[in-house]
Order: structure tokens, then sequence, then C-alpha cells
């Protein structure tokens, strides 16, 4: 247990030292003021989403070949928290957006993608909860899990075709082409951080499961 | 040997629904049901019913898809016969494959009805897009009966099996959903499938996909 608290403290060292860099260190955004610090919070929280969904990905395919519990443990860990980074992800975009876009939500290609996949994770992780045997659930919800992460470029692919096709988009233009060093340096800094966060907290819920099934 | 497997359980599943009729009485008329339930939603205008065409079929046909594909494996819990496929010997993909030709057959039925069911209520003139719409309805049923019948296995054991299915399924076939209405929205358009080329492209990849997924994983749901 000893690593894991290690780990949260560096985690929450690096949470807080992401968070104090962002507000007081990473200059104003000459365009949208303020506001634009969320990203130090949306661009971190939507990579460790998608690392937590990778590795639910992998981690369902090796507990379909190996049939090893532990690999369904840690499927079930990283979906659970993939699942609040993107909640976190769909949450502070909308905060963004009222401000900058004048809207809480468009039917953006890169929004409704990380919407569907938010979605489709939820129903893995109610999967696992409907399915009452042990094994079954984990089994279930491998595939749903696999299904889930092979959806993406699918899921990728028509909602930027529907969406350029159909309409320009008007409200997402493209980000200014070069970001201010201290601005990328900030960035990494809480995208570091957050990953840390997230091995913490997967491995918190691990281990979690361990217990409850008495390991 | 394998397509002989896949096509005895075909004919096994065909046969029982040709002689009861149980599903697909009560599929063709929610299907029936849903049209007028789509008019009053939309109101007389023929104008509004006939842009949002595209749309309304493939919602009708996901939604009628719903209920019987989520049906696919509940005749197999009577009298054992999960049990049965489980010991069948051989590549039990074979069963996956033959569950998902039966869903195609019946996603096909389906369409053709629903079909008819706006050519005459809706008085649209459908001769132009048939060939194109045939296409396009071919492949999205592919793909929706794929993950269907897999999605139908895992929660054919599952208590809440009515709440889990739709939940698992739609956020899986959004994909399928947006391609098809896209796809039949430049058919009715322009009535050439040239311009929908590139979402014919994207349905047919996301169904071998589906396919590969399901015929790879299905052993693992039927032996849990």
């Amino acid at each position: 247990m000893k690593t894991g608290r290690l780990l949260g403290w560096v985690a929450a060292i690096g949470l807080l030292s992401g968070l104090s860099v962002g507000f007081l260190y990473a200059p104003r955004d000459a365009v949208q003021g303020n506001v634009q610090r969320i990203m130090y919070l949306h661009v971190p929280s939507v990579l460790t989403g998608y690392l937590a969904f990778g590795v639910v990905f992998l981690a369902s395919l090796a507990y379909l070949f190996s049939q090893r519990s532990r690999w369904d443990r840690l499927a079930a860990a990283s979906a659970e928290v993939g699942v609040v980074f993107t909640g976190l992800t769909l949450v502070s975009g909308a905060v963004w957006g009222k401000p900058t876009w004048g809207t809480w939500w468009t039917w953006d290609a890169r929004l409704t993608t990380t919407a569907l996949l938010f979605l489709i994770y939820v129903s893995y992780l109610l999967v696992r909860g409907m399915v009452e045997d042990r094994e079954r659930a984990a089994r279930f919800s491998a595939v749903v899990g696999i299904i889930g992460a092979i959806d993406i470029p699918i899921i990728h692919f028509s909602v930027q075709w529907f969406r350029t096709l159909h309409q320009p988009a008007t409200l997402l233009r493209p980000q200014a082409p070069t970001m201010d060093a201290p601005m990328v340096f900030t960035l990494l800094l809480n995208v570091g951080a957050f990953i840390l966060f997230y091995v913490y907290l997967t491995r918190m819920r691990f281990r979690l499961a361990e217990l409850e099934e008495g390991v | 040997m394998y397509l002989r497997r896949a096509w005895a359980v075909f004919w096994k599943d065909s046969l029982i629904e040709r002689r009861s009729k149980e599903m697909a009485n009560g599929l063709f008329f929610f299907a029936f049901l849903l049209l007028f339930l789509f008019h009053f939603a939309l109101g007389p205008d023929r104008a509004r019913i006939e842009m949002a065409f595209p749309g309304l079929l493939w919602l009708g046909f996901l939604l009628t898809g719903l209920l019987g594909l989520g049906r696919t494996f509940l005749g197999e819990r009577e009298n054992d016969c999960l049990e049965g496929l489980v010991l069948a010997p051989g590549d039990k993909s074979a069963i996956y494959l033959g569950k998902v030709a039966g869903g195609v057959l019946l996603m096909l039925l389906l369409q053709v009805f629903l079909l008819l069911l706006f050519t005459v209520f809706y008085n649209l003139e459908m001769r132009k897009v048939l060939p194109g719409l045939a296409l396009v309805g071919a492949l999205g049923a592919i793909g929706f009966a794929a993950v269907g019948s897999l999605f139908a296995a895992i929660t054919a054991q599952v208590r809440a099996r009515e709440l889990l299915f739709p939940l698992l399924l739609l956020p899986v076939v959004i994909p399928l959903l947006l391609g098809a209405v896209a796809a039949t929205g430049e058919l009715v358009q322009s009535h050439s499938l040239s311009a929908a080329r590139h979402w014919l492209a994207l349905l047919a990849g996301a169904d071998l996909i589906y396919l590969t997924t399901g015929l790879l994983t299905f052993e693992f749901i039927l032996e849990a």
C-alpha cells in the first residue's frame, strides 16, 4: 500500500501545482481572457479519458484470452475512472463553450464523438452492474469494452462527415496555430498530473475490487 | 461444414418463426403504430414529412429492429436449448453467423414493410430511389443485425434484459444510423448513390468490423 500512498501524494502535489501554475503563471489569453484557463482542466481530462478507455480495451482483450480475473478488475477500474474524466471533459467544455461560443453545447464532430464515447462506457458500466454472476459480468463487459473501442473510428468518421458535409462549422474555429511556451508548459504539467491521478484512482479501484472479492 | 451449421441455426429459427409467427405479427403491427406516432408528432404538413423521411424511415427501422433483435436468443432459453448450443460440436461462431443471417432476413422484411407503409400513407414517390435504397438498407441491416445478435446473446441471460439491450445497442449503432440516414438523404435529393459513396463505404466498413468482432467474441459470451 506504500507505493499507493506515495503515488497519491505525488498526484495531489501535481494537481495542486498544475492548478496554481494554471492560474498564476500561465498568461491570460489575449482573445478569450481567463476563460481559456479551463483548457488546463479540459485537455488533460480528455486525454486521460482516452488513455483510460485504451486500457479498458487492452485489459478486456487480455481477459478474454487469459481468463484471469485481474485483467477484468483492471478493465472495470479503468472504465469507471475513464467515465469520470470524460464526464469532466464534457462539463468543463460546456462551461468554456458558454462564454466563448455562446452556447453550452453544439453538435460539433468532436463534441458528439466524446459524448457518444461517454454513453458507450456508461453502458459498459451498466452491464457490469446488471449481471449478477461474477464471471459472466466479466466476459460480457469485456466484449462490450472491445466493441466500444473499435467503434471509436467509425463514430469519428461518421460524425465528422455528418457535420462537414451538411454545414460548415460556424462556431468552432481552429485555435491559434501556435501556443505560448508558458501555456504549453502549464498544459503538459497538468496532463502529467492528471495521468498520475488516473493511475492512482485506478489502482485504488482495482484494490477495492480485490478486497470485495476477497482476493 | 461450417456454413452448414450456420444454415441449420438459421433454418431452425426461420421455421419456428414461420410456424408460430409470434414475433413477425407483433413487429409489423408495431411498425404500423409507429407510422401513426410519426404522423401525429410531425403534424399533417406533407412537406415536413417528406423532409424528415430519411430520418423517420431509419428511426422506425431502428425501433422495430430493437424489439425484434432483442428476442434473437429468447427462444433458446426454453428447454435448455442454450445448453444444447454450447454443447454442439465445432466452432461456436457458426451459431452466431446463423443468428445474424436470421436477423438480417427479419430486418429486410421489416424494411420492405416500412417502405410500403411510407409509400402508401405519406404518398411518397419511391420508384427512382428504390435500387439505391435497397443497397443502403441491406448494409444497414447487416451491421445492425451483427451488433444486435451479439448484444442479444449477452442480454438473453440478464434479468433486466428489456432495459439493458437498448442501452447497450443504441450508442454503438448511432454511427450506422447516421450513415444510413445521410445516404438515404442524398439518395432522395439527387436520385443517385454517387454523392453518398463515402457513406456506403463507411457502412460497409462498419458491417465488416462488427461482424468480425462478433465472430471472434461470440464464443466467450455463449460459454459464460
